[in-house]
């Protein structure tokens, strides 16, 4: 089938839940969310039968769209998050729900599953986006989306500021990424990437300052989305602020199709040895200042929360130092698989923590004391996560980091080696925290000096962490699969 | 089935086991540790090269052919010793110890999951599963000393596991510079292919990748200065634990030196050879001096075996030059392996009864515990080399080996450093039996008057482990024969 049906089907099935939930106002609201849930699953199988030559080459839309191995890959990759992130709404719904001002029981909420839908539409167009107008477009689509969201819980001050945060910033990123797309368009006269790939060969050197300026504003935009250095200030109070759901999501699925959208925008501009050589040390020095960012930040953390974030602002770290050592070969399949280890690791801890915040109503480190005896499953779960996110062996995470490094050895980057190193090391210290919070440290007391009780998790919830648990596992010692699927 | 699998694959299961049902996790862990010992012995029995490299049992399993990593098991000689090592360990840690009162799964299924990494890691031919495998061994030790170490357990166990894990970065480091070095059509993690492109001349890797293996695998061993997490830990920890790591799991490092720094880098280890040599002198005499001044049983205990890790070295960097330095070294940790087992499977017993380290509290507990005091005894002079045990053996052919690779210039590095070593076996003799004196003889305080005598349990493994260590004592040809074939520098 043709791949540009399956972003139109989820976005129709976002409209349609949307009017079903106006106008339907008896259904209860989690059945949206698991006809959302259906919805993804089903365009996720559909993605295994979309076939790029059955993409009309002469229709308007192919200058703009394109479905090569990377962007159905990709795609597959987004519509899972998406999955996840439903799953997590739906146990999440009672928290969202404190947090709104209804007068009906579960009013508000139902809008939450189409805009999730809104935003894995407009990251599988990301991730196809082969023209800067396109990119725009798309990521627009997935930033509004992510305003309403990031700002859904209306009685919660943490969440109306994590919304303007994200506003403000985004805004500026927008305007940034419009100003770089113009400069680019009068340098080139051309916004379409193959037809920039086809210029940059024999590229005049005059334009090297216009393509350089141009560039440098639209790293900036990308960057805010990646959270690089120094454009990630806004992540850790909007992370924490956001309805936990929505943090995951814009954690995995935004920042791995940002993360798509920087290597495409490169690609072209890297065939040119003389753009490379003055692109290459930049990102490289990006790379190296957000692993240490990221790294030193997230030692004093004691929010969860705050912590995922600056373990987040790290592996972007990891993953732009995959990017700084493209020339080696075989570093975007490192990228791809990182992405993949980072997607299941990522989600495993916000699972974990959406059961473990409902339970106790808030997200600090100190809630995680003595889980291994509140929750055994839960306990063995995040320290499988944590462990994954901190690069030990036998998880995906350590195949991850494994094959990041060696293509950065490959492609000489010695120093920001040497530097991702010390970040590895720091990464032991704070989420080995965790695992001693949960293993080492004594079960929380009442006020009236009784334990706490047991901690219990829903079957759909479950099924999925133990879903995770098992990835984690297998693609730590048989990445096969992965790699299989890309180029 | 490979039978190597099934020798990894038991401890894994075992441990799985352990967690699901806590209740019979000592049980469960001593049939593992069991069948495993005997598995072990009778693969060494039966053993025969499949083919010309020295290998046998081999079993592979594609995982990423494209880039060289498969899951690829087989043993020669060295590792079947090796494995055997750490099966009797298992079994007598498992075996000595008492089940906790909180989390019994957990701790068993720790256990077994240190014994089941250091298995796969002697086990495997592919390097980048024999790294994985090591790595298994991290997050059980982290829990275990933990929850259960004593002491300041928790600065401890932060300091041992990021202080490793640093340390096996490193590494890796190192092992992907190696893997980098080949020729790219030929680039694969097997350790057969690595020593044959050596050997061709094929494989000549930048100086900063023998230094980065030194390195890594010198924190693993404790090699002086980088020791500082081990007499601590050692102290610390639980006993099983403490067995595993001092006795098995820090031979990872040095099997790994052996097997792919030897063969390598046979130029460079000679060309930095004084370094080392000044590295071994830190090791063997410093340390020596520390282990006297301790006051207190386990840390001595812990001291004392990172200097006999010195001893392995000299026979590491004598290797190049004489055969006999090497295959003493790896008889060596065999012995050194058994009898610092041994050591800590007492102390933890005696720690359990009397709560107390310090030899100012102790003393004259041979009256009460006449046959801990009897064992206790066996493995002082196990560890410090009375003839007759595997330790003697191994320390004579490395003074040897390490003499002759000096060559006959009269006070050449080697031969210094030789000197420095002989003078340790006095050191080691003298806290030895000081600290033998102080907790078995001497005055007893009233209070030791009513200490229950060692389980049964613990009396016949410490035994085990002493036997294995005179049999081998008593015939090195046994094991050297084994070994000799896979610490021959090309």
């Amino acid at each position: 089938m043709n791949p540009i049906l399956l972003e139109t089907i989820i976005v129709c099935a976002g409209f349609v839940l949307l009017l079903a939930e106006a106008l339907l106002p008896k259904i209860p609201k989690q059945v949206f969310g698991y006809l959302a849930l259906a919805v993804v699953l089903a365009v996720f199988l559909l993605c295994f039968g979309a076939d790029a030559s059955k993409m009309n080459p002469d229709a308007p839309y192919a200058q703009y769209y394109i479905a090569d191995t990377v962007a159905l890959f990709f795609k597959k990759f987004l519509l899972l998050a998406t999955a996840c992130v439903l799953i997590f709404s739906l146990e999440f719904a009672p928290t969202l729900q404190r947090f709104l001002p209804s007068e009906r029981p579960g009013g508000g909420i139902g809008e939450m599953y189409s805009l999730i839908l809104f935003a894995c539409a407009g990251m599988m167009w990301m991730v196809s986006a082969n023209n800067f107008m396109m990119i725009f477009v798309s990521v627009e689509l997935v930033t509004i989306s992510f305003y309403i969201m990031v700002a859904y819980m209306r009685r919660s001050r943490a969440s109306l500021e994590a919304g303007i945060k994200l506003l403000i910033l985004g805004g500026i990123s927008t305007g940034m990424n419009v100003f770089g797309i113009a400069w680019m368009l009068g340098a080139l006269g051309t916004t379409n990437l193959s037809q920039i790939a086809a210029l940059t060969p024999t590229l005049d050197p005059k334009l090297y300052p216009a393509i350089l300026f141009s560039l440098c504003f639209i790293l900036m935009a990308i960057g805010f989305k990646i959270s690089a250095f120094p454009f990630q200030f806004w992540v850790p109070d909007v992370y924490q602020g956001a309805p936990t759901p929505i943090t995951a999501f814009l954690a995995v699925a935004s920042k791995a199709s940002a993360f798509i959208v920087l290597m495409r925008i490169l690609e072209p501009f890297l065939r040119s040895p003389a753009l490379a050589e003055r692109l290459i040390p930049a990102i490289a020095v990006i790379a190296a200042l957000t692993l240490l960012m990221g790294n030193l930040a997230a030692i004093p953390q004691t929010n969860f929360k705050r912590l995922l974030a600056y373990s987040g602002i790290s592996h972007a770290g990891y993953l732009l130092m995959g990017i700084a050592s493209i020339a080696s070969g075989n570093a975007g399949n490192a990228i791809a698989y990182y992405l993949v280890a980072y997607l299941i690791m990522t989600m495993l801890a916000f699972g974990v923590l959406v059961v473990v915040s409902n339970t106790v109503g808030s997200e600090n480190l100190s809630d995680f004391n003595g889980l291994a005896s509140r929750s055994p499953f839960l306990a063995a779960a995040l320290t499988i996560g944590c462990l994954s996110l901190a690069g030990i062996p036998f998880t995906a995470g350590f195949i991850g980091k494994f094959f990041i490094f060696q293509s950065a050895v490959a492609a000489g980057q010695i120093p920001l080696v040497i530097v991702g190193v010390l970040a590895v090391a720091c990464g032991y210290y704070y989420y080995l925290k965790v695992v001693r919070a949960m293993y080492w440290l004594p079960v929380p007391q009442t006020s009236e000096g009784a334990a706490l009780p047991a901690i219990s998790v829903s079957r759909p919830l479950a099924a999925l962490l133990a879903v995770l648990v098992v990835m984690t596992l297998i693609f730590g010692v048989y990445p096969a699969p992965i790699f299989a699927l890309l180029p | 089935m490979s039978p190597l699998l099934v020798l990894i694959l038991l401890p894994v299961l075992g441990a799985l086991f352990c967690f699901f049902a806590p209740k019979s996790a000592r049980h469960t862990a001593l049939w593992a540790a069991t069948l495993n010992t005997i598995l072990s012995v009778s693969l060494l029995l039966f053993f025969k090269p499949a083919e010309e490299s020295g290998y046998g049992y081999l079993f592979f399993l594609p995982v990423l052919e494209k880039y060289g990593i498969n899951f690829f098991l087989g043993a020669d000689g060295f590792s079947l010793v090796m494995l055997l090592l750490s099966a009797v360990v298992t079994l007598a840690a498992v075996w000595s110890s008492k089940a906790p009162d909180k989390m019994p799964g957990l701790y068993y299924g720790g256990v077994l999951l240190i014994s089941a990494g250091v298995l796969g890691a002697f086990a495997s031919v592919d390097i980048f599963f024999f790294y994985l495998f090591h790595e298994l061994a991290l997050i059980p030790t982290f829990l275990l000393i933990g929850i259960w170490g004593t002491g300041d357990r928790q600065r401890i166990a932060w300091k041992i596991t990021i202080y490793l894990a640093f340390g096996s970065f490193l590494l890796l480091l190192g092992l992907i510079g190696l893997y980098l070095a080949m020729p790219a059509e030929v680039r694969t993690f097997d350790m057969r292919v690595v020593r044959l492109l050596a050997e061709q001349g094929m494989l000549q890797p930048h100086l900063a990748v023998y230094f980065l293996l030194l390195l890594g695998f010198g924190i693993l061993v404790s090699l002086f200065p980088f020791h500082t997490w081990a007499p601590a830990a050692y102290a610390s920890a639980p006993a099983p634990v403490a067995m595993l790591h001092a006795g098995v799991l820090k031979k990872f490092g040095l099997y790994g030196l052996f097997r792919l720094v030897l063969p390598v880098f046979p130029a460079e280890v000679q060309a930095y050879a004084p370094l080392l040599l000044a590295l071994i002198v830190g090791n063997i005499l410093y340390i020596g001096y520390v282990t006297m001044a301790q006051k207190r049983l386990d840390l001595m205990a812990g001291y004392s075996s990172v200097m006999h890790m010195g001893y392995i070295f000299l026979g590491f960097a004598a290797g190049v030059l004489s055969q006999m330095g090497s295959s003493g070294a790896v008889l060596l940790m065999l012995g050194h392996g058994l009898s610092v087992a041994a050591l800590f499977a007492l102390i933890g017993q005696l720690r359990e009864r009397t709560g107390t380290m310090e030899f100012s509290e102790l003393g004259g507990l041979g009256r009460v515990l006449p046959k801990a005091g009897l064992l206790f005894g066996l493995a002082t002079m196990a560890s410090l080399g009375l003839p007759g045990f595997a330790n003697f053996a191994g320390e004579v052919m490395v003074f040897f080996g390490a003499v002759a690779a000096g060559g006959h210039i009269l006070g050449n590095p080697f031969q210094l450093t030789t000197l420095a070593a002989v003078w340790g076996v006095v050191i080691s003799a003298v806290y030895g039996l000081r600290a033998y004196r102080a907790v078995f003889f001497g005055e007893m305080p009233d209070r030791w008057k009513s200490l229950e005598e060692l389980p049964l349990g613990t009396r016949l493994s410490v035994l085990l482990l002493l036997l294995c260590s005179l049999a081998a004592g008593f015939y090195p040809q046994m094991i050297i024969q084994l070994i000799t074939p896979a610490v021959l520098v090309p």
